[in-house]
Order: structure tokens, then C-alpha cells, then sequence
């Protein structure tokens, strides 16, 4: 199948006008985030005495919520909400048309798995977002923080590991690398938001200064770490089963401890380690934040260290 | 005796150590942290190459590690030992559990605690036009598919106490099993199963499985002598290959002919086409196409007329353009002197491109398909050492030879097919051409599928106890009160970050009687701040 250079090269440009509008988003993000007044928050919530794991949110004003106000910060927040969707909009069409390009599907090589970890991450975004209307002001403040990763990773992605729209490599070429790929891109970009939140806890917890407490309550970052970790765990397993599958028959053996195997493995690991301290009394709480950070930072050493300065069956993957 | 006792206390104590929740939390990141040498250090089954470019590299450091066996992490002990610990642990851990997981099935839900506000999910109403009666058997209409129990109360309050979600308890335990069951049936493949390499040329050569001595390397499994393996043979009679302009490869593709068990007697051929991710499969033999290259042919024209052709894969080098190393070495026809042979043998060693691209004299390779072969080479003329006793590479010679003066470079050229060479002493070197190799693993391993089995039990039971929700739900109606029946629910889930919150409103609105004076706690309350 001979690649279509002119749908590639509307991909490349989707590519960085999405990247511009995160960009901008994120900006918005930021300035909501200077205006916020700690506290002027409605919804803000209090972690009820007494409960160890099974802390719970309990309402501090239940009886009458405020009329809702529309001041600067909350117009800036909601323009910045819009404005991640339609840069999510544009982001998925410059993947629709690479895929487009090369007919197959768009993540094969790291520039294109890195968008794909980055599309996914901002779609868990926006869905806890939507599921969170109650509470979106304090939650939205997070926005700043979870695009700036992603604008990071896209940059990166759109520099340093930028590679030629080309068709697949026939180690590359089965339709395991749609199922697999797919599973760990999903997995990576909500364990993505997962690890900001985490991040934030810790943050939140370490420094309860005037910086920290515009963030949400330290319970509601550790219960959107925890419910995204626990969505993309089963996605991490499948991805490391169907690798293991497609390595049967692609390389002869159904794991082999190649670099890229062990790595997933040890992120598999770091993450049942992060549900067993939840439920391991002395470890809730920041522990198992570090090791939900921890989790993140080998899924990341596992994207990059792995492929790029190890040299594995993985490497092929190219930059 | 009472040494004894003391002696009971310990192991029981060491037990309850092992087998608790910290201890396997801690266990988990050992193995982790353990496993990662495994990914950053080259490792001996992956890449001896590797193992021994690091060790000249790190002279001082490499031997200490070598000896803790950090360029085999998966064969070491101490990993070992790490995972049997866990496995210990595991099993002391999940046991008990199924055991109480039992209990638990046949016993009634926990009854209705006394103070239901102080529950993290309560809502609690009044209204006069309804009955304590009619609140229970709402209730447990409502609560069908919940484990029920119902109690009375002094002063005719009743009340009622549901649970649900038990099967995440059993998702769970599942989930641990179908572990120690893929860890089981992974050692056994490695015991009972095998794998070999083979470097195959691509025309009409035959490989048989007939031992571990037909094959290039051969990793055997502990309980493999190599006398009982799946007969078959094949032969690779083509190997094709496209590439983009770039030089990217587009598709590899061996067509070979096979017999397998069955075959042998009746001396039946299969033709089949062998490529990436797509193996050939003979029950539970599986042969793959894993790599090519070429094999470029000499011809020796000895002076007295004798002629010797030899045919031997030389090695890629670069994985992009296929330039490619090696030697082809020859043996003097006719001579029975040990001596005199040693004083005539040949080595011809170099590069060989697929398509030659030439900075002056210097061969390099500018695309990997066969487009314009050349070769550059050394013939060297003397005692090549192979009867030293010491193994040689096939791709090399052996550089003490040359440098003992013993084996003497006599020429130097680049040639295209159909080129020759003379040698002082009259000998004619000819490249002819160059045939095409792949390189074909075998691989045996019959527990594959029942770690298949275990991994999809492991997947199930992770999603069972990550999505079901171990949740509790309870009532308490009183005629009490001037304004009528007083209702009141909690809730309480095991797993509260889970989000039980929706859930308890939904059947809080439905119970809590419409009409009825304002509930207390409005049934939205709840959820407020509740976070997804
Ligand atoms: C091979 C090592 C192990 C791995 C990879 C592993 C993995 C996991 C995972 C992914 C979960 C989350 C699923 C859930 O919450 O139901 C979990 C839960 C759990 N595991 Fe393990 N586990 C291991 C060993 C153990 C051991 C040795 C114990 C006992 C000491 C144990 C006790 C538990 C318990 C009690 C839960 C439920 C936690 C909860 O209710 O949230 N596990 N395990």
C-alpha cells in the first residue's frame, strides 16, 4: 500500500495545530489557576474523620448550593475545557489522516504512539470531566497540570521522534499490532492522568501552602488516581498478554525477557503493588501515591529509555 | 516442651509474617526492582555479544557482577528466590481466604448497625401515609438480586440488611490462582520444551529436526536430551524479499517444502510459504522465519588445476543495508601431510555488499536488495588454527594465526561476480555469485497453551474484582413520631473509592416515600465532592 503524501502532510499539520491549541488551553488553564481564590469553591470537600481506605467525601455545604457565579476564573476555565475539545478534535483527525495515509493503523512508530498515548490521555480527561459536572470547577483547575505533559510528550513527539509516514516493517506487519498497540496506548494515557493526579497529591499533601490549596482536596486526587489506575490496569494486562501472544508468532516464543517485556512486566507489577498498599493498612495514602508515581515513571522508562538506548527486539519501532 | 511451644511460636509467626499483606507488598517491589538489571544489563540468553562488549568495556565492574549473576537475572538465584518467597506468600494468602471466601457465601449480611448516620452514605425521611410494612416490602423488591436478612427492632422497628457484589471477592481469589497456574505452566514449557537456531541457505538446502546437533545453537529444557524431538524435515528453496525505495523492507518470504511426522515414511513434500508472523506449525513444533542474508560463492583454482567451491553465510553487519562480514575457508586438495596442508590453507575475508557503494577503494552497502553485488576481501594464505583444538568463529579468522606470522594475507581486492583473482603462487580466487540464506528457529514448548488458559483467567478475574463493587445497604423503619414512620438507609461499600455513591441515591430515591416531608439528608447529598 504506497503512502498518500498529501493526506500525510494534512496530517502533520492537524499534528501541530492541535499541538498549538493544547497549548493555548493550557494557558487558559493557567491563568484560571492564578485567579482562583483557594476555598471559593462551592464544592469543596472535606475528607470525613476516622476512615482509613474508605475515606469518604462528605459535602461541606449540601444544604443550599450557591447560585452559581460566573466569574473571570470560571469563563477562563470553561474556554479552556472548549478549547481541549476541539484541540482533541483536530488531534484525532491528524491521526485519522496519517492512518488514512498509510492505511494501517496510526501507531507504529513512537511519533505516532506518543500521539496516541497523548489523544487518549486527554480524552480520560475530558470523560472524568463530564462524569465530574458537580464538582468540575475544582476539578478543572487540574487541567493546567494534565495538559502540560501532554504538550511536552506531543512537542517531543513532533521533534525529536517526528518520523516519514511509511508503511510497516513486516516484523511490525500482523493485525496483533492494531489490538496490542492499541490496548497500550489506552493503558499509558489514562495511567498518564492517573500519575498527574497522584503527582498532585503528593504535592497537595507535602505542601499545604497557598500554591497547593487551590488544588482539589488531597481525597478527591487520590480517588481519581485510584479509579483510573484500576480502569487501565485490566487494559495494561491485556496489552502485555496480546504482546505475548503476537510474540509467539513473531519471534518464536511467547516472552523472552526481552527489555521491553521485562520493563512492562516490572510496570505490571509497580501497579498491583499500588492496589495492594490501598488495601495494606500504613501504606494508603502518600505511599501508595509514590508507588502510583512510581508505576508511571517506569511506564515512561519502558516508552523511551527502552526503545530508544536499549537495543531489543523493541528498538525496531524506531524514532 | 516448653522449647517446643516457643518453636511452634516462631514458625507461626514467620508464617503470619510471610503470608501478610506488607510482606507480599514488599515482595512485589523486590521482584520489580529485581527484574530491572534483567532490561538494562545485557543478559547471556539474550545477547552473548553483548555480555562480552560490556565486559571488556567495564574490566573492573563486569566480573563482580557476572559472579552475582546480573547478566542472567532470570536464571539467578536470588530471583529465584524472590518469586518463590512470593509464591509462598501467595499461596498462604489466597487459601485462608477461599476458605473464609466459603464461610462467607453461606452466612447472612452484617446486621443493621445501630447508627446509620454515622454510615458514608445515610438518607433518612418521615411521612405519615406510609407503613413500616410497606417500607420493608418495598425494599426488598427493590433489593432483588441482594443477599437479604431482616430483624426486628423493640417498639416495631424492623429493619433490613442487604450486601452484593460477592463476586468481586471471587474475582479476586480467581485472579491469584490463575497467577500461581501461569507460573506453574510457564516453568514447565521451559523444563520440557526447547529451541534451536539454524542458518539455512535458500537453495533447496535441507534442515532435519533430527537432534540438537542439526541446529546452529540449541537452548534445550532441563528434562531435553535431545534424542525425542518432533521429526521433520524441510527445505528452503527460495527466499524473496521487497524493500521500499527507501530501503525499508516491505515483506520477507521463504517458500520451503516440509515433511512432517506423518510424511517421513511415506517421503510425501508440502509446499508452504514461511514469513514474519507467520510460522510454520507441525503439531507442536512451530519453525519460524526470523532472518536472511547472503552467502556469497567462491571457487579456489588450486595450481594444480583442482578446483574447491565454497559456499558460506557471512554475516549482516548492517542491519539496513545487509553489508555483511565473513570468511570462507579452504582445505588443499589432495595433500595428506598435515604440515604441508597447514602451510596452504585459505581464508578469504571481508565485505560483501548486495549493492556496492565504493568511496574509493572502500566498499560499503547502499541498499540491502541484491542490485549490484560486490565483494571486498583479503585472501589470506597459511595455517588457519582450526585444528588448535580452540573453537572458531565462522565468520572470522582467527587474528593469533596472523599475528604469530603463521597465516599471511596475499592479496587484497573487490570483485563483482564472475571476477578472479590471482595469488603469487598461481592460485585463482573467482567470486562467483551469492546464494541467499535465512535463518530459521525452532521452538517447542507444549505448556504454551495452558499459559494462554491461565493469562485469560488472570485478565477475567482482575476486571471481576476491579469493576464488581462489595457493597452494603441497609434500613431501618420505626412507626415512631407524630409525623409518621421514620425511614432511614445506609450504605457502605468495601471499597468506597470505588464510588458507591450513584448506586445509594438511585435507591434511596426509589425507597425514601415520594411525597413524604423532606428527607433530612437530601438522597443527592452523598454524591457531592464524590469524585467520577
Ligand atoms: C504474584 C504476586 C501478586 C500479584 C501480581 C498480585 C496482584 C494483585 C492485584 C493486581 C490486585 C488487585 C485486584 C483487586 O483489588 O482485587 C490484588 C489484590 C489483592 N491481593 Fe494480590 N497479588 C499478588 C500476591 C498477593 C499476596 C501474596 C497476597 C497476600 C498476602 C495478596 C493479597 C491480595 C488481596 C487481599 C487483594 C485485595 C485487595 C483489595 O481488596 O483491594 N496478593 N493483587
Amino acid at each position: 500500500m504506497p503512502v498518500n503524501p498529501v493526506l500525510a502532510s494534512f496530517g502533520d499539520l492537524a499534528y501541530s495545530t492541535a499541538l498549538v491549541l493544547y497549548l493555548l488551553a493550557m494557558v487558559l488553564h493557567a491563568v484560571e489557576y492564578a485567579a482562583a481564590r483557594a476555598g471559593a469553591v462551592p464544592s469543596q470537600v472535606v475528607v470525613a474523620p476516622g476512615e482509613g481506605s474508605v475515606a469518604t467525601l462528605a459535602p461541606v455545604a449540601t444544604l443550599a448550593p450557591p447560585a452559581p457565579r460566573r466569574g473571570k476564573p470560571e469563563r477562563v476555565g470553561r474556554s479552556a475545557v472548549a478549547l481541549t475539545v476541539l484541540a482533541a478534535l483536530v488531534h484525532t483527525s491528524s491521526l485519522a489522516l496519517r492512518g488514512a495515509a498509510i492505511g494501517r493503523v496510526p501507531w507504529a512508530n513512537m511519533y505516532e504512539f506518543a500521539s496516541a498515548i497523548c489523544l487518549v490521555a486527554v480524552t480520560a480527561w475530558l470523560v472524568v470531566l463530564y462524569r465530574q459536572r458537580g464538582a468540575e470547577p475544582v476539578l478543572r483547575r487540574l487541567g493546567v497540570f494534565v495538559l502540560l505533559p501532554v504538550v511536552v510528550l506531543l512537542f517531543l513527539g513532533g521533534t525529536v521522534l517526528y518520523a516519514q509516514a511509511a508503511p510497516l516493517i513486516p516484523a511490525l506487519n500482523s493485525y496483533w499490532i492494531t489490538i496490542h498497540v492499541s490496548a497500550a496506548a489506552t493503558a499509558s494515557g489514562i495511567l498518564l492522568v492517573s500519575g498527574v493526579a497522584s503527582v498532585l497529591y503528593l504535592v497537595r499533601e507535602r505542601a499545604g501552602d497557598r500554591v497547593a490549596d487551590r488544588l482539589p482536596s488531597s481525597a478527591t486526587l487520590d480517588r481519581l488516581a485510584y479509579r483510573t489506575a484500576v480502569f487501565a490496569l485490566p487494559i495494561w494486562t491485556f496489552a502485555v498478554m496480546t504482546g505475548a501472544i503476537w510474540a509467539e508468532a513473531a519471534w518464536g516464543r511467547y516472552w523472552g525477557w526481552d527489555p521491553k517485556e521485562t520493563c512492562s512486566l516490572v510496570a505490571w507489577v509497580v501497579y498491583a503493588g499500588y492496589l495492594h498498599a490501598r488495601a495494606t493498612a500504613g501504606w494508603r495514602g502518600s505511599r501508595a501515591a509514590w508507588i502510583n508515581v512510581a508505576g508511571f515513571g517506569v511506564m515512561l522508562f519502558n516508552l523511551f529509555f527502552v526503545n530508544i538506548v536499549i537495543a531489543g527486539f523493541h528498538s525496531y519501532a524506531g524514532i | 516442651m516448653d522449647r517446643l511451644t516457643r518453636l511452634m511460636a516462631l514458625a507461626r509467626n514467620t508464617w503470619r509474617g510471610l503470608t501478610s499483606m506488607r510482606t507480599a507488598l514488599v515482595l512485589l517491589f523486590l521482584l520489580a526492582l529485581a527484574a530491572l538489571p534483567g532490561a538494562l544489563l545485557p543478559q547471556y540468553a539474550l545477547n552473548p555479544e553483548r555480555v562480552r562488549t560490556y565486559r571488556t568495556e567495564h574490566p573492573t565492574l563486569a566480573p563482580v557482577l557476572d559472579k552475582l549473576g546480573f547478566f542472567e537475572v532470570f536464571a539467578s538465584p536470588w530471583f529465584a528466590a524472590i518469586y518463590l518467597l512470593l509464591f509462598v506468600s501467595l499461596v498462604g494468602c489466597v487459601v485462608p481466604r477461599s476458605a473464609e471466601y466459603a464461610r462467607q457465601l453461606r452466612r447472612a449480611p452484617v446486621a443493621t448497625p445501630r447508627n446509620l448516620a454515622r454510615l458514608p452514605h445515610h438518607a433518612r425521611s418521615q411521612s405519615p401515609n406510609i407503613s413500616v410494612e410497606e417500607v420493608i416490602t418495598a425494599a426488598r423488591r427493590r433489593l432483588r438480586g441482594w443477599r437479604i436478612a431482616e430483624g426486628d427492632e423493640p417498639h416495631g422497628t424492623r429493619t433490613l440488611s442487604a450486601e452484593r457484589g460477592y463476586l468481586r471477592e471471587a474475582g479476586n481469589l480467581v485472579f491469584h490462582l490463575a497467577l500461581l497456574g501461569l507460573l506453574v505452566c510457564f516453568a514447565i514449557g521451559k523444563l520440557v520444551g526447547y529451541e534451536g537456531q539454524v542458518i539455512v541457505l535458500a537453495n533447496g538446502s535441507q534442515f532435519c529436526n533430527s537432534g540438537p546437533l542439526a541446529y546452529d545453537s540449541f537452548r534445550p529444557g532441563l528434562s531435553v536430551d535431545g534424542t525425542r524431538l518432533g521429526p521433520f524435515c524441510l527445505r528452503v528453496e527460495r527466499f524473496t524479499s521487497t524493500y521500499l525505495s527507501t530501503g525499508q523492507p516491505q515483506e520477507f518470504r521463504a517458500a520451503i517444502s516440509y515433511q512432517g511426522p506423518d510424511d517421513l515414511a511415506a517421503g510425501a513434500w508440502h509446499p508452504q510459504q514461511l514469513a514474519v508472523n507467520d510460522p510454520l506449525r507441525l503439531g507442536g513444533t512451530r519453525v519460524y522465519l526470523l532472518g536472511n542474508g547472503y552467502a556469497p560463492q567462491f571457487t579456489v583454482t588450486f595450481p594444480d588445476g583442482q578446483q574447491r567451491t565454497g559456499l558460506v553465510q557471512w554475516r549482516p553487519v548492517e542491519i539496513a543495508t545487509l553489508l555483511s562480514e565473513g570468511t570462507t575457508k579452504f582445505d588443499p586438495p589432495g595433500v595428506t601431510d598435515d604440515a604441508v596442508r597447514r602451510t596452504r590453507q585459505i581464508a578469504i575475508t571481508g565485505l560483501f555488499a548486495p549493492t556496492a557503494a565504493f568511496q574509493g577503494s572502500l566498499l560499503s552497502s547502499g541498499f540491502p536488495d541484491l542490485r549490484d553485488p560486490a565483494v571486498a576481501i583479503d585472501v589470506l594464505q597459511g595455517d588457519l588454527g582450526n585444528n588448535s583444538g580452540r573453537g572458531q568463529s565462522i565468520f572470522s579468522i582467527d587474528q593469533s594465526m596472523v599475528d604469530s606470522g603463521r597465516l599471511k594475507q596475499v592479496a587484497r581486492q573487490n570483485l563483482r561476480p564472475g571476477e578472479q583473482l590471482t595469488l603469487p603462487d598461481r592460485t585463482v580466487v573467482r567470486f562467483d555469485g551469492v546464494t541467499r540464506f535465512v535463518s530459521l528457529q525452532v521452538s517447542y514448548d507444549p505448556a504454551q497453551l495452558w499459559v494462554l488458559g491461565f493469562a485469560v483467567l488472570v485478565l477475567a478475574g482482575l476486571a471481576l474484582s476491579l469493576t464488581v463493587k462489595r457493597r452494603r445497604f441497609w434500613v431501618r423503619v420505626s412507626p415512631a413520631g407524630p409525623d409518621g414512620t421514620v425511614v432511614e438507609l445506609g450504605g457502605l461499600a468495601r471499597t468506597e473509592a470505588a464510588g458507591y455513591g450513584e448506586e445509594f441515591d438511585r435507591i434511596a430515591a426509589d425507597l425514601l416515600p415520594p411525597g413524604s416531608s423532606q428527607p433530612l439528608v437530601p438522597a443527592a447529598a452523598s454524591r457531592k465532592g464524590d469524585v467520577m
